[in-house]
């Protein structure tokens, strides 16, 4: 073998072996995660730590049911007012919007995609959280503040998909409707978004994986307690703040069982990764 | 009008709402025909005044939308900009760090440390790895695929996540400790997929047509690469590279159970002059707050609210220059595709 042909091979394994790195860390990921979750579970006995209505690690009882309703509550009214917002955003940025504005508004939506969390939630925890004591009820940290704060937090991912989704429409789509006779509202509104539902859809569910992912901006406006609360101004606690929450002083039983909630919340977002992946599959088909 | 006509007309399936077929020409001489129409006139008006207000308002709700979107971007900066400019005092910049004087230098450094470290883990894996998938792999094969999907998910994985499992492996597992070191490995992994993702679109922008200029005057394929495709992939790889390093430095949940909270920058000096390389090393392993965390402890403190206020000016102010700088990079790289 030549010395050029010895470091061509060279080349490729290693270029091979970086890529099986993420390989490897996805299966360290699970490994450890699972290894150190599952025995808590077992210990704590599946039913009991699903849907356990008591967080008590003083006395050793360890149920997650009012955190993950807390995360379900969170995402869902996160959704609510991130969805039509976003949607209506990305509308305005794909069929209405003339180039200047465009030109300025997307790079603002770029911005908010980068501003660190922990930046929204000091932002929630001084404006919004004050705002609700003040003029609504409660102590302010609360669900509802958790969820406006997120609906803004999901505000860019949705409307960065849903934007692409609605550009990538044939121009066809919107002429042949134009020439049928219906106005552009009605062109875009009847036409052009169906055409993109299922990019708007992978947008909505990715906004949903980031939702319930959130930790830190949650934990400062979402008040922590582990009741199911009754209403939107109550406090609430999501599976990413229980973990951070209590890690810091945890051991034994009540160490697995936080590590074990990071596992139910693994499991959670890797279903969303795959019917994002499903949606989008099949946009691609049709 | 009345309303007799109108379930007339409705019955006969020319309802308001509905688009009418032709009206009959008022031609054909019959008596009552001008009346109908009339009433047929009538009807299409008001349908059209229909189908203008709800035009107009679908076209208000998409402007309420943007501007609810513009309205929240601008009073969050302004907001964090107003309260927090006026406390960036010098002393806030200040060496050391003091439960008095709660100085952001010490996590400023250690930011700059971190992404540093994790950046240089990640972007030579990053990249190696975009480049096997996109140079060197055979299409469609089931490696690859593994690859892109695992990539994908580590993409999904919130960063507590990360934070948990770099806990239990650098941390506990390799024991060690809350350090500099085992964030910056978290931070790599968490990192990983945006540089891969990144470096994959911009290969894959560069025409084959320079692949096939460097075959053909006999180079090899590492040669090729790194001679005819990177060059020009270079602007869109930096712009994966500035999108991970923001990422870096707006973590916390990663790094509060890896990295710590120690509001010092470790002591590479003292440890260069007592131990040499080794004293040096063994720094990495100190525990390190970066200044995201150092706005989470600050800021659940609730003790320096103006200083917290302050710290968010800083992050926002670096993350919207790299913002900037990620935009420039991949105008750059459109440019040069364009110019092809």
């Amino acid at each position: 073998m030549s010395r050029l042909q010895i470091k061509e091979g060279l080349a490729r394994a290693l270029f091979m072996a970086a890529a099986g790195i993420s390989l490897l860390a996805v299966a360290l990921i699970c490994v450890f995660l699972f290894a150190n979750g599952v025995p808590a579970i077992a210990q704590i006995g599946l039913p009991d730590f699903l849907f356990g209505t008591t967080w008590r690690p003083a006395n050793d009882i360890y149920g997650i049911f009012p955190m993950i309703v807390g995360s379900v509550y969170v995402t869902a009214g996160a959704l609510l007012i991130g969805v039509p917002t976003g949607l209506l955003c990305a509308i305005f940025l794909s069929r209405f919007a003339h180039g200047k504005v465009a030109a300025l508004l997307k790079p603002g939506v770029e911005l908010l995609a980068g501003i660190p969390s922990v930046v929204y939630g000091f932002f929630g925890l001084v404006v919004i959280v004050p705002f609700i004591r003040e003029n609504m009820s409660g102590r302010g940290l609360s669900l509802l503040a958790a969820s406006v704060l997120l609906g803004i937090m999901i505000l860019p991912t949705i409307i960065t998909v849903a934007q692409s989704a609605l550009d990538a429409v044939p121009r066809k789509h919107y002429e042949g409707a134009l020439a049928l006779g219906a106005d552009h509202e009605r062109s875009v509104f009847r036409v052009v978004v169906p055409a993109a539902s299922s990019g708007i859809m992978a947008g909505i569910v990715l906004g949903v994986g980031r939702a319930i992912g959130e930790t830190m901006a949650v934990i400062m406006v979402a008040g922590n307690q582990t009741l199911i609360p009754s209403s939107i101004f109550e406090g609430v606690r999501t599976m990413t703040a229980n973990i951070v929450l209590e890690m810091g002083y945890a051991a034994d039983l009540h160490r697995g069982a936080l590590i074990a909630t990071g596992v139910v919340l693994f499991v959670f977002i890797l279903l969303i990764t795959t019917l994002f992946n499903l949606i989008r599959k099949r946009g691609e088909a049709a | 009008m009345t309303s007799k006509p109108t379930v007339a007309l409705e019955a006969a399936g020319f309802g308001p709402g509905r688009p009418g077929p032709q009206l009959p020409g008022p031609c054909e001489g019959v008596a009552g025909d001008d009346r109908l129409a009339a009433l047929f006139a009538a009807a299409e008006a008001r349908h059209a005044k229909t189908r203008r207000v709800v035009a107009a308002l679908l076209r208000w709700l998409v402007y309420v939308g943007a501007l609810l979107t513009t309205l929240v971007l601008l009073f969050l900066v302004g907001y964090i900009l107003a309260n927090g400019v006026p406390y960036l005092t010098p002393s806030l910049f200040a060496w050391e760090y003091t439960s008095d004087n709660v100085s952001l230098m010490p996590a400023l450094v250690n930011t700059l440390l971190m992404a540093a470290l994790a950046l240089l883990m990640a972007v030579p894996v990053g990249v190696g790895s975009a480049i096997y998938l996109v140079e060197y792999a055979p299409r469609g094969n089931r490696f690859v695929q593994m690859v892109r999907i695992t990539a994908e998910t580590l993409q999904g994985i919130p960063s507590i996540i990360y934070g948990l499992f770099g806990m239990l492996f650098f941390v506990t597992t390799l024991k060690w400790n809350l350090s500099l070191m085992a964030g910056a490995c978290t931070l790599a992994i968490m990192v990983l997929p945006v540089v891969m993702r990144t470096t994959e679109e911009a290969l894959l922008a560069v025409p084959d047509a320079y692949r096939e200029g460097g075959f053909g005057l006999g180079a090899g394929r590492l040669r090729t690469v790194f001679r005819c495709v990177m060059p020009s992939a270079v602007p869109g790889i930096l712009g994966g590279v500035i999108l991970a390093l923001g990422r870096c430095v707006g973590e916390v949940a990663a790094l509060m159970f890896t990295a710590g909270s120690i509001a010092q920058v470790p002591d590479f000096i003292g440890g260069l002059a007592e131990g040499g390389l080794a004293g040096l090393g063994a720094h990495f392993f100190d525990s390190a707050r970066t200044l995201a965390v150092h706005m989470y402890v600050l800021a659940s403190e609730g003790l320096h609210m103006n200083e917290t206020y302050a710290t968010a000016v800083v992050l926002l102010v670096m993350v919207v220059l790299l913002n900037l700088l990620a935009t420039f990079a991949a105008k750059r790289m459109e440019k040069g595709n364009k110019h092809d």
